[in-house]
């Protein structure tokens, strides 16, 4: 659904994807695997203001916390309410049904400044 | 930084898939493909981990048993293969290690230890042994040790060594040649057995084990089955602060034992009181503890959590040093990432089974 080609990413891992006004967050594959048995994430609550780079979600795997950062700067529109009962369609379906939250950005050109799918590649290649 | 340690079956686990880091100085396996798998597998099924990282140190001499009294807290059993579970303590009565003391021989035992402590066990033994006539040995680099554990364990290793031993037992082994130790022991709260064979040997067991098709395990299962079944991980929910009445370990202190190391200082901390101790607690709402998080109780500020992770069986599970006046039952919070989720108070263990 948000083919990663089509995606834009942070060093961090998060993937933003653009819809309309509204950019859809989640994380890489790559973040996925890493962090592995998903079993909680803490969402942040709709209405939410938040800033590019601001941390506003966690992710709890079994072994660790991993803080979520917004790709971009804007008001959370909506949440991914599927996670709450299944935290781990987060590792099976990291680019589709296990999307994180939806910002409605503020400064829509802030996504020219994220990775590309294949400059994101390269980083965790190193 | 210092070069990581290598137990002689890194490469075994790299190859298995292992995501290897940092234990204590030691290069071992967090896990491999899952860890609610890994923990699945121990709980239902069988699984192995790689436990050469742990020390043992053997006693030997006329005052073995004597010697073991004196440095163990608990009463050592000097029955031919039984082992027994002890607190090693400072004269203060605060907690160096955990052990288990195995009985060999009238005038010998085996004492296996943790990764983190064996340099600092071995020169207390070292120390204390003065007095007695026994020689201590470090042999903590010549052996390396398989965890084999879960409801399929015995059954699976039998056919590998006919007799197994009745549960904290010991029994000598012969494999692929080599003399070996086999003990009815483990820290997940499951049945099975520790197997120590000398280091050149224990990649043909390994072997054996993964085509008998035990799932490899790594520590991030092992942590999840040890707090489940209340067991204290030492460095983290018991340290030189702690005595074993704070660590709801009372019952390994035998203060009817004639003399012990730390036994008067149990004795006057125990008559004045404890201001904490370790106690548990379950979340009641989606979330996972860790260590260092507060816990609250009416609003106060009550303790810290030592250890704490999501339980397949229970959610979000952990203990940590809580206020006495804390009750079982209690309704608290746990500080977590700045939001207190509701939480209880309850007994340990948090699972159970019948071994």
């Amino acid at each position: 659904m948000y083919k990663q080609e089509n995606c834009r990413f942070l060093k961090s891992h998060e993937w933003a994807f653009v819809e309309g006004e509204n950019a859809v967050v989640g994380i890489s594959e790559h973040a996925q695997e890493e962090i592995s048995d998903i079993v909680f994430v803490d969402l942040p609550k709709v209405g939410r203001q938040v800033k590019a780079g601001e941390n506003c979600c966690v992710i709890e795997s079994v072994k660790s916390a991993s803080e979520i950062y917004a790709p971009v700067s804007g008001e959370i529109v909506a949440v991914n309410e599927a996670l709450s009962a299944d935290p781990a369609l987060v590792n099976r379906e990291a680019h589709n049904g296990g999307w994180l939250f939806k910002i409605k950005m503020t400064n829509p050109s802030e996504v020219d400044a994220l990775l590309t799918f294949d400059a994101y590649k390269a980083t965790i290649q190193k | 930084m210092t070069e990581l340690k290598k137990t002689a079956l890194c490469s075994a686990c790299e190859k298995a898939g292992g995501k290897m880091v940092d234990f204590h100085g030691w290069l071992l396996p967090v896990q491999f493909d899952s860890i609610l798998a890994e923990h699945k597998a121990v709980r239902e099924n069988v699984g192995m981990f790689d436990v050469s990282h742990m020390g043992q140190i053997r006693v030997t001499g006329k005052d073995a048993w004597k010697f073991l009294q004196y440095i163990n807290c608990n009463n050592i059993k000097n029955t031919v293969s039984c082992g027994t579970y002890s607190h090693i303590l400072t004269e203060q009565g605060t907690i160096i290690d955990d052990a288990i003391s195995f009985c060999l021989s009238d005038e010998e035992f085996l004492v296996v230890v943790n990764a983190a402590c064996i340099d600092e066990d071995f020169a207390w033994f070292e120390k204390q042994a003065k007095n007695f006539d026994v020689t201590v040995t470090n042999e903590s680099s010549k052996w390396s040790m398989i965890a084999v554990q879960g409801p399929k364990a015995v059954e699976t290793v039998s056919s590998l060594f006919p007799s197994i031993p009745s549960r904290f037992c010991i029994t000598e082994i012969t494999f692929d040649g080599a003399k070996g130790y086999l003990t009815r022991t483990g820290y997940t709260g499951e049945d099975g057995v520790e197997i120590m064979l000398p280091n050149d040997k224990i990649n043909a067991l390994w072997d054996a084990l993964l085509a008998k098709g035990v799932k490899p395990c790594g520590l991030g299962a092992r942590d999840v089955l040890r707090l489940e079944a209340g067991y204290l991980l030492n460095g983290a929910d018991a340290d030189q602060t702690r005595t074993p009445y704070e660590a709801n370990c009372g019952w390994v202190v035998k203060l009817t034992k004639e003399n012990f190391i730390g036994k008067a200082a149990l004795e006057a901390k125990k008559a004045a009181g404890f201001a904490s101790k370790l106690t548990g607690i379950v979340l009641k709402s989606a979330g996972v503890p860790r260590e260092k998080c507060k816990v609250f109780f009416n609003g106060e500020e009550k303790g810290f959590l030592t250890s704490g992770t999501y339980s397949p069986l229970a959610k979000g599970i952990a203990v940590g040093y809580i206020s006495t006046d804390v009750p079982v039952g209690a309704e608290v919070e746990v500080e977590i990432h700045a939001r207190r989720v509701p939480a209880e108070v309850v007994k340990t263990p948090f699972y159970k089974n019948k071994v």
